[in-house]
Protein backbone atom coordinates (compact mmCIF):
# COMPACT_ATOMS: atom_id res chain seq x y z
CA UNK A 1 0.00 0.00 0.00
CA UNK A 2 1.45 3.57 -0.99
CA UNK A 3 0.72 6.66 1.46
CA UNK A 4 -2.44 8.19 0.81
CA UNK A 5 -2.18 11.21 -0.86
CA UNK A 6 -4.69 13.20 1.39
CA UNK A 7 -4.72 12.58 5.03
CA UNK A 8 -6.67 14.85 7.36
CA UNK A 9 -7.00 14.29 11.23
CA UNK A 10 -8.93 16.56 13.52
CA UNK A 11 -8.67 19.26 11.18
CA UNK A 12 -10.19 22.96 12.62
CA UNK A 13 -10.63 26.20 11.50
CA UNK A 14 -11.59 29.26 13.23
CA UNK A 15 -12.15 32.64 11.11
CA UNK A 16 -12.41 35.79 13.29
CA UNK A 17 -15.29 37.59 12.26
CA UNK A 18 -15.46 40.86 14.58
CA UNK A 19 -15.59 40.03 18.02
CA UNK A 20 -17.49 36.30 16.57
CA UNK A 21 -15.64 33.27 16.23
CA UNK A 22 -16.64 31.26 12.85
CA UNK A 23 -16.16 27.48 13.89
CA UNK A 24 -15.93 26.71 10.31
CA UNK A 25 -14.31 23.19 10.49
CA UNK A 26 -14.93 21.44 14.03
CA UNK A 27 -12.70 18.20 13.54
CA UNK A 28 -12.35 17.11 10.19
CA UNK A 29 -10.95 13.30 9.65
CA UNK A 30 -10.36 12.66 5.74
CA UNK A 31 -8.31 10.12 4.03
CA UNK A 32 -7.68 10.24 0.16
CA UNK A 33 -5.47 7.64 -1.83
CA UNK A 34 -4.04 8.56 -4.65
CA UNK A 35 -6.03 8.82 -8.41
CA UNK A 36 -9.54 8.91 -6.34
CA UNK A 37 -12.33 11.02 -7.39
CA UNK A 38 -13.82 12.00 -4.38
CA UNK A 39 -16.95 14.31 -4.25
CA UNK A 40 -18.24 16.53 -1.43
CA UNK A 41 -21.48 17.58 -1.05
CA UNK A 42 -23.21 19.45 2.02
CA UNK A 43 -25.53 22.48 2.82
CA UNK A 44 -24.23 26.15 2.56
CA UNK A 45 -21.92 27.39 4.91
CA UNK A 46 -21.02 23.79 6.46
CA UNK A 47 -17.43 24.40 5.79
CA UNK A 48 -16.90 22.57 2.09
CA UNK A 49 -14.71 25.40 0.38
CA UNK A 50 -13.22 26.29 3.73
CA UNK A 51 -11.53 22.72 3.53
CA UNK A 52 -10.25 23.32 -0.03
CA UNK A 53 -8.98 26.31 0.89
CA UNK A 54 -7.09 24.79 3.42
CA UNK A 55 -5.78 21.85 1.15
CA UNK A 56 -5.03 24.31 -1.41
CA UNK A 57 -2.99 26.53 0.66
CA UNK A 58 -5.03 29.28 0.30
CA UNK A 59 -5.32 29.93 4.00
CA UNK A 60 -3.55 28.29 7.19
CA UNK A 61 -5.33 25.23 9.13
CA UNK A 62 -5.97 26.72 12.82
CA UNK A 63 -4.89 23.13 14.00
CA UNK A 64 -4.62 19.24 13.40
CA UNK A 65 -3.33 17.31 10.99
CA UNK A 66 -3.34 17.85 7.09
CA UNK A 67 -0.82 15.92 4.92
CA UNK A 68 -0.61 16.23 1.37
CA UNK A 69 1.71 14.33 -0.66
CA UNK A 70 3.74 13.98 1.94
CA UNK A 71 4.16 17.37 3.13
CA UNK A 72 2.49 18.80 6.63
CA UNK A 73 0.49 22.08 5.56
CA UNK A 74 0.75 23.04 9.79
CA UNK A 75 4.07 23.95 9.04
CA UNK A 76 4.15 25.25 6.04
CA UNK A 77 5.09 28.98 6.12
CA UNK A 78 3.43 31.52 3.64
CA UNK A 79 5.92 30.66 0.65
CA UNK A 80 5.51 26.99 1.72
CA UNK A 81 2.11 27.15 0.94
CA UNK A 82 2.63 29.83 -2.33
CA UNK A 83 4.83 26.47 -3.60
CA UNK A 84 2.39 24.54 -2.89
CA UNK A 85 -0.47 26.17 -4.76
CA UNK A 86 2.47 26.58 -7.59
CA UNK A 87 3.46 23.05 -8.13
CA UNK A 88 1.15 20.40 -5.89
CA UNK A 89 -2.37 21.60 -6.21
CA UNK A 90 -4.76 22.58 -9.20
CA UNK A 91 -7.91 25.10 -8.30
CA UNK A 92 -11.02 25.01 -10.71
CA UNK A 93 -13.67 27.52 -9.14
CA UNK A 94 -17.20 28.14 -9.56
CA UNK A 95 -16.72 31.23 -11.62
CA UNK A 96 -13.63 30.18 -14.10
CA UNK A 97 -11.39 32.92 -12.73
CA UNK A 98 -9.54 33.42 -15.97
CA UNK A 99 -7.54 36.32 -16.23
CA UNK A 100 -9.68 38.47 -18.87
CA UNK A 101 -7.01 40.41 -20.67
CA UNK A 102 -5.31 36.89 -21.60
CA UNK A 103 -5.97 34.98 -24.26
CA UNK A 104 -6.85 31.44 -23.72
CA UNK A 105 -3.66 29.97 -25.09
CA UNK A 106 -1.65 32.67 -22.35
CA UNK A 107 -4.32 32.06 -19.66
CA UNK A 108 -2.33 28.52 -19.76
CA UNK A 109 0.93 29.28 -20.03
CA UNK A 110 1.12 32.44 -17.57
CA UNK A 111 0.47 28.97 -15.49
CA UNK A 112 3.28 27.33 -16.69
CA UNK A 113 5.31 30.60 -16.43
CA UNK A 114 4.37 30.88 -12.61
CA UNK A 115 5.16 27.37 -12.01
CA UNK A 116 8.51 27.75 -13.63
CA UNK A 117 7.81 25.44 -17.07
CA UNK A 118 9.10 26.88 -20.18
CA UNK A 119 9.43 25.27 -23.47
CA UNK A 120 6.57 23.39 -25.57
CA UNK A 121 3.80 21.41 -23.82
CA UNK A 122 3.92 18.30 -23.16
CA UNK A 123 1.98 15.33 -25.42
CA UNK A 124 0.18 14.39 -22.43
CA UNK A 125 -0.92 17.91 -21.60
CA UNK A 126 -1.82 17.95 -25.65
CA UNK A 127 -3.99 15.34 -25.18
CA UNK A 128 -5.79 16.41 -22.67
CA UNK A 129 -6.48 19.70 -24.47
CA UNK A 130 -7.78 18.10 -27.03
CA UNK A 131 -10.01 15.95 -25.14
CA UNK A 132 -11.44 19.50 -23.70
CA UNK A 133 -12.38 20.44 -26.96
CA UNK A 134 -10.52 23.77 -26.61
CA UNK A 135 -7.95 23.59 -28.98
CA UNK A 136 -8.75 25.75 -31.74
CA UNK A 137 -9.69 28.17 -29.29
CA UNK A 138 -6.52 29.17 -27.94
CA UNK A 139 -6.52 32.53 -29.36
CA UNK A 140 -9.57 33.60 -27.90
CA UNK A 141 -10.77 35.85 -25.31
CA UNK A 142 -12.14 34.63 -22.17
CA UNK A 143 -15.21 36.61 -23.03
CA UNK A 144 -15.28 35.40 -26.45
CA UNK A 145 -16.32 31.60 -25.23
CA UNK A 146 -19.43 30.47 -23.34
CA UNK A 147 -19.53 29.82 -19.73
CA UNK A 148 -19.32 25.35 -20.50
CA UNK A 149 -16.13 26.50 -22.41
CA UNK A 150 -14.41 28.50 -19.88
CA UNK A 151 -14.74 26.48 -17.40
CA UNK A 152 -12.77 23.61 -19.66
CA UNK A 153 -10.14 26.21 -20.09
CA UNK A 154 -10.12 26.69 -16.52
CA UNK A 155 -9.80 22.90 -16.00
CA UNK A 156 -7.05 22.53 -18.89
CA UNK A 157 -4.92 25.23 -17.02
CA UNK A 158 -5.47 23.52 -13.63
CA UNK A 159 -3.98 20.17 -14.65
CA UNK A 160 -1.15 21.70 -17.00
CA UNK A 161 1.54 21.50 -14.35
CA UNK A 162 0.15 18.16 -13.88
CA UNK A 163 -0.24 18.59 -9.93
CA UNK A 164 -0.82 16.03 -7.74
CA UNK A 165 -4.27 17.06 -7.07
CA UNK A 166 -7.16 18.66 -8.45
CA UNK A 167 -9.30 20.66 -6.10
CA UNK A 168 -12.95 21.55 -8.20
CA UNK A 169 -15.09 24.27 -6.09
CA UNK A 170 -18.59 24.00 -7.54
CA UNK A 171 -17.47 23.56 -11.33
CA UNK A 172 -20.77 23.17 -12.85
CA UNK A 173 -22.42 25.91 -10.04
CA UNK A 174 -22.78 28.10 -13.54
CA UNK A 175 -23.39 25.67 -15.79
CA UNK A 176 -26.72 24.44 -17.51
CA UNK A 177 -27.53 20.98 -17.51
CA UNK A 178 -25.38 19.80 -20.85
CA UNK A 179 -22.60 21.52 -20.05
CA UNK A 180 -22.29 20.23 -16.76
CA UNK A 181 -22.39 16.67 -17.86
CA UNK A 182 -19.96 17.44 -20.71
CA UNK A 183 -17.16 18.81 -17.98
CA UNK A 184 -17.99 16.32 -15.36
CA UNK A 185 -17.01 13.71 -18.22
CA UNK A 186 -14.32 15.26 -19.16
CA UNK A 187 -13.26 15.85 -15.24
CA UNK A 188 -14.05 11.72 -15.25
CA UNK A 189 -11.71 11.00 -18.18
CA UNK A 190 -8.85 13.13 -16.63
CA UNK A 191 -9.02 10.90 -13.72
CA UNK A 192 -9.78 7.67 -15.47
CA UNK A 193 -7.04 8.56 -18.26
CA UNK A 194 -4.44 9.95 -16.59
CA UNK A 195 -4.97 8.74 -12.61
CA UNK A 196 -5.64 12.13 -11.79
CA UNK A 197 -6.58 12.57 -7.93
CA UNK A 198 -9.71 15.03 -7.97
CA UNK A 199 -11.76 16.25 -5.36
CA UNK A 200 -15.16 17.86 -6.18
CA UNK A 201 -17.22 19.91 -4.19
CA UNK A 202 -20.94 20.16 -5.71
CA UNK A 203 -24.25 20.75 -4.53
CA UNK A 204 -25.83 18.48 -7.10
CA UNK A 205 -26.34 14.95 -6.44
CA UNK A 206 -26.59 14.01 -10.30
CA UNK A 207 -23.08 15.62 -10.61
CA UNK A 208 -21.74 13.62 -7.30
CA UNK A 209 -22.68 10.59 -8.91
CA UNK A 210 -19.60 11.27 -11.27
CA UNK A 211 -17.05 10.30 -8.72
CA UNK A 212 -15.79 7.43 -7.11
CA UNK A 213 -16.78 8.30 -3.41
CA UNK A 214 -18.94 10.68 -2.08
CA UNK A 215 -18.92 11.97 1.46
CA UNK A 216 -20.68 14.91 3.51
CA UNK A 217 -20.32 17.85 5.27
CA UNK A 218 -22.37 19.39 7.81
CA UNK A 219 -21.41 22.00 10.53
CA UNK A 220 -17.49 21.63 9.87
CA UNK A 221 -18.05 17.74 10.27
CA UNK A 222 -17.32 14.98 7.65
CA UNK A 223 -19.39 12.21 7.18
CA UNK A 224 -19.19 9.27 5.03
CA UNK A 225 -22.33 8.75 2.41
CA UNK A 226 -25.04 6.95 4.36
CA UNK B 1 5.24 35.29 -21.27
CA UNK B 2 4.75 37.88 -17.90
CA UNK B 3 5.51 40.76 -20.39
CA UNK B 4 2.23 39.57 -22.53
CA UNK B 5 0.23 39.76 -19.22
CA UNK B 6 2.21 43.57 -18.23
CA UNK B 7 1.75 44.46 -22.22
CA UNK B 8 -2.33 43.42 -21.72
CA UNK B 9 -2.19 45.35 -18.79
CA UNK B 10 -1.55 48.29 -20.21
CA UNK B 11 -3.78 47.86 -23.50
CA UNK B 12 -6.31 47.28 -21.55
CA UNK B 13 -6.73 50.56 -20.01
CA UNK B 14 -5.25 52.66 -23.00
CA UNK B 15 -6.50 56.38 -22.05
CA UNK B 16 -5.32 55.47 -18.54
CA UNK B 17 -1.89 54.42 -20.40
CA UNK B 18 -1.90 56.76 -22.56
CA UNK B 19 -1.97 60.12 -19.94
CA UNK B 20 0.23 58.32 -17.28
CA UNK B 21 2.64 58.07 -19.71
CA UNK B 22 2.05 61.52 -20.94
CA UNK B 23 2.08 62.77 -17.58
CA UNK B 24 5.32 60.99 -17.15
CA UNK B 25 6.62 62.29 -20.32
CA UNK B 26 5.44 66.19 -19.44
CA UNK B 27 8.42 65.55 -16.86
CA UNK B 28 10.81 64.84 -19.19
CA UNK B 29 9.84 67.58 -21.44
CA UNK B 30 10.04 69.97 -18.90
CA UNK B 31 13.60 69.03 -18.32
CA UNK B 32 14.92 68.74 -21.55
CA UNK B 33 13.13 72.08 -22.46
CA UNK B 34 14.99 73.36 -19.72
CA UNK B 35 18.81 72.77 -20.33
CA UNK B 36 17.97 73.08 -23.79
CA UNK B 37 17.04 76.28 -23.67
CA UNK B 38 19.83 77.13 -21.19
CA UNK B 39 22.41 75.30 -23.55
CA UNK B 40 20.60 77.11 -26.85
CA UNK B 41 20.67 80.20 -25.55
CA UNK B 42 24.15 79.91 -24.09
CA UNK B 43 25.67 78.48 -27.45
CA UNK B 44 23.81 80.97 -29.29
CA UNK B 45 25.42 83.94 -27.50
CA UNK B 46 28.97 82.17 -27.63
CA UNK B 47 28.50 81.95 -31.45
CA UNK B 48 27.53 85.72 -31.68
CA UNK B 49 30.34 86.63 -29.20
CA UNK B 50 32.56 84.64 -31.46
CA UNK B 51 31.04 86.31 -34.32
CA UNK B 52 32.56 89.41 -33.79
CA UNK B 53 35.84 87.94 -34.88
CA UNK B 54 38.14 89.51 -32.19
CA UNK B 55 40.76 87.93 -30.70
CA UNK B 56 40.65 89.74 -27.07
CA UNK B 57 37.75 91.66 -25.09
CA UNK B 58 38.55 93.83 -22.85
CA UNK B 59 35.52 94.53 -19.73
CA UNK B 60 35.09 96.97 -17.50
CA UNK B 61 37.04 96.85 -14.25
CA UNK B 62 35.33 94.87 -11.69
CA UNK B 63 32.55 93.05 -14.24
CA UNK B 64 32.29 89.39 -14.56
CA UNK B 65 32.66 87.36 -18.28
CA UNK B 66 29.26 87.57 -19.12
CA UNK B 67 25.85 89.99 -18.11
CA UNK B 68 25.42 93.29 -18.42
CA UNK B 69 28.12 95.98 -18.17
CA UNK B 70 27.35 99.23 -18.17
CA UNK B 71 29.31 101.51 -21.02
CA UNK B 72 32.22 102.70 -18.42
CA UNK B 73 35.31 102.73 -20.16
CA UNK B 74 36.87 105.78 -21.85
CA UNK B 75 37.08 105.20 -24.95
CA UNK B 76 40.26 106.49 -25.10
CA UNK B 77 41.70 103.11 -24.47
CA UNK B 78 40.39 102.49 -27.86
CA UNK B 79 42.39 104.45 -29.74
CA UNK B 80 45.26 103.32 -27.25
CA UNK B 81 45.13 99.60 -27.52
CA UNK B 82 44.81 100.43 -31.63
CA UNK B 83 48.45 101.46 -31.36
CA UNK B 84 49.84 98.47 -29.37
CA UNK B 85 51.85 95.94 -31.21
CA UNK B 86 49.93 92.83 -33.38
CA UNK B 87 47.05 95.22 -32.94
CA UNK B 88 45.60 95.29 -36.07
CA UNK B 89 41.64 96.47 -34.97
CA UNK B 90 39.88 97.55 -31.91
CA UNK B 91 36.37 98.44 -31.29
CA UNK B 92 34.34 99.75 -28.39
CA UNK B 93 30.46 99.35 -28.33
CA UNK B 94 28.41 100.17 -25.77
CA UNK B 95 25.57 98.21 -24.05
CA UNK B 96 22.54 99.94 -22.40
CA UNK B 97 19.86 97.77 -20.41
CA UNK B 98 16.49 97.87 -21.49
CA UNK B 99 15.36 96.21 -18.41
CA UNK B 100 15.30 92.67 -17.76
CA UNK B 101 17.37 90.78 -20.28
CA UNK B 102 17.04 92.72 -23.33
CA UNK B 103 19.63 94.78 -24.24
CA UNK B 104 20.63 97.53 -27.16
CA UNK B 105 24.26 97.68 -28.79
CA UNK B 106 25.36 100.81 -29.97
CA UNK B 107 28.19 99.95 -32.70
CA UNK B 108 30.68 101.02 -34.91
CA UNK B 109 29.24 99.92 -37.82
CA UNK B 110 32.46 100.22 -40.40
CA UNK B 111 34.91 99.05 -37.57
CA UNK B 112 32.78 95.94 -36.57
CA UNK B 113 32.06 95.32 -40.23
CA UNK B 114 35.95 95.05 -40.94
CA UNK B 115 36.46 93.01 -37.78
CA UNK B 116 33.45 90.39 -38.23
CA UNK B 117 34.81 90.13 -41.79
CA UNK B 118 31.51 91.96 -43.11
CA UNK B 119 27.61 91.76 -42.50
CA UNK B 120 25.11 90.60 -44.91
CA UNK B 121 22.33 92.39 -45.27
CA UNK B 122 19.24 90.00 -46.22
CA UNK B 123 16.77 93.14 -46.56
CA UNK B 124 17.81 97.07 -46.36
CA UNK B 125 21.16 98.92 -46.16
CA UNK B 126 23.33 99.51 -42.76
CA UNK B 127 22.50 102.57 -40.53
CA UNK B 128 24.02 106.02 -41.53
CA UNK B 129 23.32 107.80 -38.44
CA UNK B 130 20.76 109.80 -36.57
CA UNK B 131 17.90 107.75 -35.11
CA UNK B 132 18.42 104.58 -37.12
CA UNK B 133 18.27 100.41 -36.11
CA UNK B 134 19.08 97.03 -38.26
CA UNK B 135 17.90 94.18 -36.46
CA UNK B 136 19.18 90.38 -37.14
CA UNK B 137 16.48 88.02 -39.21
CA UNK B 138 15.14 86.58 -35.98
CA UNK B 139 14.80 89.44 -33.89
CA UNK B 140 12.68 90.47 -36.93
CA UNK B 141 10.68 87.33 -37.32
CA UNK B 142 9.69 87.15 -33.85
CA UNK B 143 9.09 91.42 -33.40
CA UNK B 144 7.39 90.36 -36.93
CA UNK B 145 9.55 94.08 -38.05
CA UNK B 146 10.98 94.50 -41.40
CA UNK B 147 12.19 97.48 -43.52
CA UNK B 148 10.76 100.83 -42.69
CA UNK B 149 9.46 99.53 -39.43
CA UNK B 150 9.84 101.66 -36.50
CA UNK B 151 11.17 100.80 -32.90
CA UNK B 152 10.27 102.61 -29.86
CA UNK B 153 14.13 102.36 -27.93
CA UNK B 154 14.86 104.80 -25.00
CA UNK B 155 11.08 106.55 -25.92
CA UNK B 156 12.79 107.40 -29.21
CA UNK B 157 11.72 105.94 -32.70
CA UNK B 158 14.01 104.17 -34.25
CA UNK B 159 13.94 103.39 -38.57
CA UNK B 160 14.23 100.02 -39.01
CA UNK B 161 17.34 100.25 -42.57
CA UNK B 162 18.42 97.11 -42.67
CA UNK B 163 17.75 93.15 -41.51
CA UNK B 164 21.25 91.11 -41.32
CA UNK B 165 22.17 87.69 -41.06
CA UNK B 166 22.04 86.68 -37.64
CA UNK B 167 25.61 85.33 -35.98
CA UNK B 168 27.20 88.83 -35.50
CA UNK B 169 27.10 90.21 -31.54
CA UNK B 170 23.48 90.70 -30.94
CA UNK B 171 20.26 91.11 -32.60
CA UNK B 172 19.95 95.08 -32.85
CA UNK B 173 22.23 97.86 -33.00
CA UNK B 174 22.49 101.63 -33.41
CA UNK B 175 24.89 104.17 -34.36
CA UNK B 176 26.82 104.49 -31.10
CA UNK B 177 27.70 107.52 -31.05
CA UNK B 178 23.52 108.57 -31.25
CA UNK B 179 23.20 106.06 -28.17
CA UNK B 180 26.13 108.00 -26.51
CA UNK B 181 24.67 111.42 -26.64
CA UNK B 182 21.33 110.07 -25.76
CA UNK B 183 22.17 108.10 -22.67
CA UNK B 184 24.97 110.87 -21.72
CA UNK B 185 27.53 108.31 -21.81
CA UNK B 186 29.31 110.44 -24.30
CA UNK B 187 33.41 109.00 -24.88
CA UNK B 188 32.44 105.48 -22.81
CA UNK B 189 32.52 102.28 -23.97
CA UNK B 190 31.17 98.77 -22.22
CA UNK B 191 33.71 96.98 -24.37
CA UNK B 192 36.29 96.57 -26.15
CA UNK B 193 37.31 93.76 -28.85
CA UNK B 194 40.40 93.75 -30.41
CA UNK B 195 42.09 91.73 -33.51
CA UNK B 196 45.65 90.60 -33.88
CA UNK B 197 47.63 90.47 -37.06
CA UNK B 198 48.52 86.50 -35.57
CA UNK B 199 46.20 85.04 -32.95
CA UNK B 200 49.01 83.16 -31.71
CA UNK B 201 50.60 86.32 -30.11
CA UNK B 202 46.85 86.24 -27.90
CA UNK B 203 48.71 85.53 -24.67
CA UNK B 204 51.36 87.87 -25.09
CA UNK B 205 49.19 90.58 -25.88
CA UNK B 206 46.90 90.20 -22.53
CA UNK B 207 49.70 89.77 -20.74
CA UNK B 208 51.42 93.45 -22.23
CA UNK B 209 47.60 95.22 -21.72
CA UNK B 210 47.70 93.89 -17.84
CA UNK B 211 50.87 96.00 -17.22
CA UNK B 212 48.17 98.69 -18.21
CA UNK B 213 44.96 97.76 -17.57
CA UNK B 214 45.57 95.82 -14.22
CA UNK B 215 42.28 96.12 -12.94
CA UNK B 216 40.09 95.47 -15.93
CA UNK B 217 39.21 91.84 -16.81
CA UNK B 218 41.09 90.46 -20.61
CA UNK B 219 39.92 87.42 -21.91
CA UNK B 220 41.15 85.92 -25.27
CA UNK B 221 38.28 84.63 -26.96
CA UNK B 222 38.40 81.03 -25.96
CA UNK B 223 38.61 82.16 -22.62
CA UNK B 224 35.40 84.05 -22.82
CA UNK B 225 33.57 81.29 -25.09
CA UNK B 226 34.36 78.66 -22.35
CA UNK B 227 32.19 80.82 -19.94
CA UNK B 228 29.78 80.40 -21.44
CA UNK B 229 28.27 77.44 -19.58
CA UNK B 230 25.65 76.58 -16.93
CA UNK B 231 28.30 76.40 -14.25
CA UNK B 232 28.79 80.13 -14.72
CA UNK B 233 24.96 80.93 -14.21
CA UNK B 234 24.00 79.35 -10.68
CA UNK B 235 20.43 80.57 -11.04
CA UNK B 236 20.16 78.34 -14.40
CA UNK B 237 21.53 75.55 -12.07
CA UNK B 238 19.14 76.13 -9.21
CA UNK B 239 16.29 76.29 -11.16
CA UNK B 240 17.00 72.89 -13.30
CA UNK B 241 17.30 71.43 -9.50
CA UNK B 242 13.65 72.45 -8.91
CA UNK B 243 12.54 71.38 -12.24
CA UNK B 244 14.25 67.75 -11.47
CA UNK B 245 12.31 67.77 -8.42
CA UNK B 246 9.25 68.29 -10.02
CA UNK B 247 9.78 65.75 -12.18
CA UNK B 248 9.94 63.27 -9.61
CA UNK B 249 7.37 64.34 -7.35
CA UNK B 250 4.82 64.77 -10.58
CA UNK B 251 5.98 61.12 -11.62
CA UNK B 252 5.62 60.12 -8.30
CA UNK B 253 2.02 61.02 -8.24
CA UNK B 254 0.70 60.17 -11.36
CA UNK B 255 2.17 56.75 -10.97
CA UNK B 256 1.33 56.39 -7.46
CA UNK B 257 -2.30 57.39 -8.40
CA UNK B 258 -2.52 55.29 -11.81
CA UNK B 259 -1.03 51.97 -10.21
CA UNK B 260 -3.06 52.26 -7.19
CA UNK B 261 -6.66 52.30 -9.23
CA UNK B 262 -4.82 49.06 -10.81
CA UNK B 263 -4.39 46.86 -8.48
CA UNK B 264 -8.04 47.76 -6.95
CA UNK B 265 -9.63 47.22 -10.30
CA UNK B 266 -7.30 43.54 -10.15
CA UNK B 267 -7.97 42.71 -6.99
CA UNK B 268 -9.66 39.41 -8.21
CA UNK B 269 -6.81 39.00 -11.03
CA UNK B 270 -3.81 39.38 -8.47
CA UNK B 271 -6.08 36.34 -6.57
CA UNK B 272 -6.23 34.33 -9.47
CA UNK B 273 -2.45 34.50 -9.81
CA UNK B 274 -1.89 34.11 -6.06
CA UNK B 275 -4.20 30.93 -6.26
CA UNK B 276 -2.21 29.38 -9.61
CA UNK B 277 1.41 29.48 -7.12
CA UNK B 278 2.35 33.33 -8.02
CA UNK B 279 4.54 34.84 -4.93
CA UNK B 280 4.85 38.13 -3.87
CA UNK B 281 7.61 38.82 -6.00
CA UNK B 282 5.73 37.63 -8.94
CA UNK B 283 2.97 40.11 -8.64
CA UNK B 284 6.00 42.58 -7.73
CA UNK B 285 7.49 41.91 -10.76
CA UNK B 286 4.52 42.71 -12.80
CA UNK B 287 3.76 45.89 -11.37
CA UNK B 288 7.25 46.96 -11.70
CA UNK B 289 7.34 45.68 -15.19
CA UNK B 290 4.17 47.80 -15.91
CA UNK B 291 6.02 50.86 -14.40
CA UNK B 292 8.90 51.13 -15.95
CA UNK B 293 7.15 50.11 -19.75
CA UNK B 294 4.96 53.47 -18.80
CA UNK B 295 7.99 55.11 -18.06
CA UNK B 296 9.66 54.52 -21.22
CA UNK B 297 6.71 55.05 -23.43
CA UNK B 298 6.35 58.54 -21.26
CA UNK B 299 10.45 59.11 -22.29
CA UNK B 300 9.64 58.45 -25.23
CA UNK B 301 6.93 61.05 -25.63
CA UNK B 302 8.91 63.53 -23.63
CA UNK B 303 11.58 63.55 -25.99
CA UNK B 304 9.43 63.54 -28.99
CA UNK B 305 7.86 66.95 -27.00
CA UNK B 306 10.75 68.73 -26.96
CA UNK B 307 11.34 68.35 -30.60
CA UNK B 308 7.61 70.32 -30.21
CA UNK B 309 9.07 72.77 -28.08
CA UNK B 310 11.85 73.74 -29.87
CA UNK B 311 9.71 74.63 -33.08
CA UNK B 312 7.64 76.60 -31.19
CA UNK B 313 10.68 78.39 -29.63
CA UNK B 314 12.24 78.75 -33.01
CA UNK B 315 8.90 79.71 -34.90
CA UNK B 316 7.74 82.60 -32.41
CA UNK B 317 10.27 83.61 -30.21
CA UNK B 318 13.66 82.55 -31.93
CA UNK B 319 15.22 86.32 -30.90
CA UNK B 320 14.08 85.80 -27.32
CA UNK B 321 15.46 81.79 -26.78
CA UNK B 322 16.91 78.84 -28.83
CA UNK B 323 16.63 75.77 -27.74
CA UNK B 324 18.95 73.05 -28.09
CA UNK B 325 18.65 69.19 -28.31
CA UNK B 326 20.83 67.91 -25.55
CA UNK B 327 21.20 64.27 -25.76
CA UNK B 328 23.28 63.76 -22.92
CA UNK B 329 20.38 64.76 -20.87
CA UNK B 330 17.65 62.08 -22.44
CA UNK B 331 19.04 59.49 -20.52
CA UNK B 332 19.22 61.46 -17.51
CA UNK B 333 15.71 62.72 -17.83
CA UNK B 334 14.44 59.57 -18.73
CA UNK B 335 16.34 58.07 -15.33
CA UNK B 336 15.05 60.49 -12.76
CA UNK B 337 11.36 60.27 -13.94
CA UNK B 338 11.91 56.26 -14.06
CA UNK B 339 12.84 56.87 -10.00
CA UNK B 340 10.17 58.78 -9.68
CA UNK B 341 7.68 56.26 -11.07
CA UNK B 342 9.06 53.10 -9.41
CA UNK B 343 8.71 55.46 -6.06
CA UNK B 344 5.46 55.72 -7.03
CA UNK B 345 4.82 52.32 -7.74
CA UNK B 346 6.23 50.99 -4.72
CA UNK B 347 3.86 51.41 -2.80
CA UNK B 348 0.40 50.20 -4.54
CA UNK B 349 3.18 46.84 -5.45
CA UNK B 350 3.77 45.63 -2.27
CA UNK B 351 -0.19 46.26 -1.00
CA UNK B 352 -0.74 44.27 -4.21
CA UNK B 353 1.79 41.66 -3.43
CA UNK B 354 1.28 41.21 0.07
CA UNK B 355 -2.58 41.21 -0.90
CA UNK B 356 -4.33 38.06 0.67
CA UNK B 357 -5.11 35.28 -1.89
CA UNK B 358 -8.34 34.24 -0.34
CA UNK B 359 -9.93 37.63 0.09
CA UNK B 360 -8.45 38.40 -3.57
CA UNK B 361 -10.51 35.66 -5.19
CA UNK B 362 -13.90 36.66 -2.93
CA UNK B 363 -13.47 40.12 -4.53
CA UNK B 364 -15.95 41.15 -7.23
N1 LIG C 1 -12.91 34.56 5.54
C1 LIG C 1 -13.91 34.23 6.37
N2 LIG C 1 -14.09 34.95 7.50
C2 LIG C 1 -15.08 34.64 8.35
N3 LIG C 1 -15.90 33.60 8.18
C3 LIG C 1 -15.76 32.85 7.09
C4 LIG C 1 -14.76 33.12 6.13
N4 LIG C 1 -14.84 32.19 5.14
C5 LIG C 1 -15.88 31.40 5.48
N5 LIG C 1 -16.42 31.78 6.65
C6 LIG C 1 -17.52 31.12 7.33
O1 LIG C 1 -17.18 29.77 7.47
C7 LIG C 1 -18.32 28.96 7.27
C8 LIG C 1 -18.06 27.93 6.17
O2 LIG C 1 -17.94 28.64 4.92
P1 LIG C 1 -17.64 27.88 3.58
O3 LIG C 1 -17.46 28.91 2.53
O4 LIG C 1 -16.56 26.90 3.79
O5 LIG C 1 -19.01 27.09 3.32
P2 LIG C 1 -19.42 26.22 2.05
O6 LIG C 1 -19.76 24.87 2.57
O7 LIG C 1 -18.42 26.30 1.00
O8 LIG C 1 -20.76 26.94 1.59
P3 LIG C 1 -21.33 27.11 0.11
O9 LIG C 1 -21.95 25.82 -0.24
O10 LIG C 1 -22.36 28.20 0.27
O11 LIG C 1 -20.20 27.51 -0.75
C9 LIG C 1 -19.48 29.89 6.97
O12 LIG C 1 -20.19 30.11 8.15
C10 LIG C 1 -18.77 31.16 6.53
O13 LIG C 1 -19.56 32.27 6.84
MG1 LIG D 1 -18.31 27.14 -0.96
Amino acid sequence: MTEPIIAIRDLRKTFRSGEVDVHALRGVDLTVEHGEFLAIVGPSGSGKSTLFNILGGLTPPTSGTVIIDGQDLMKLSDSGRTKLRKKTVGFVFQKYNLLPTLTVGDNIEIARDIAGFKGPLDQQFRDVIETLGIADKMDRKPRQLSGGEQQRVAIARSVVNHPAILLADEPTGNLDTENSTLVLDLMRSLNKKLGQTILMITHNPEAAAFADRIVHMRDGHLHAAA
Amino acid sequence: MVYKLVWENLKHRPVRTLLSSLAIGLGVTMMLTLVGVGEGMLRDQEARTRGVGADIIIRPAGSSAIGITPPNINERLVAWAKEQPHVTQATGVTIQPLGGVSTVHGVDLDELSKMSGGFTFINGRPFQSGQEAIIDEYYAKEKKLHVGSVVKILNRDWNVTGIFRGGKLTRMMLPKSVLQDLTATTGKVSVIYVKLDDPKQTQAVIAHFKQTLSDYPIYSMDELASQFSVNSIPELKTFIGVVMTLSVLFGFLVVFLAMYTAILERTREIGILKALGAGQSYVLGILLRETILMAIIGSLMGIGMSYVTRWLIATFIPASMTQAIVYSWWPIASGITLGGALLGVLYPAIKAARQDALESLSYD
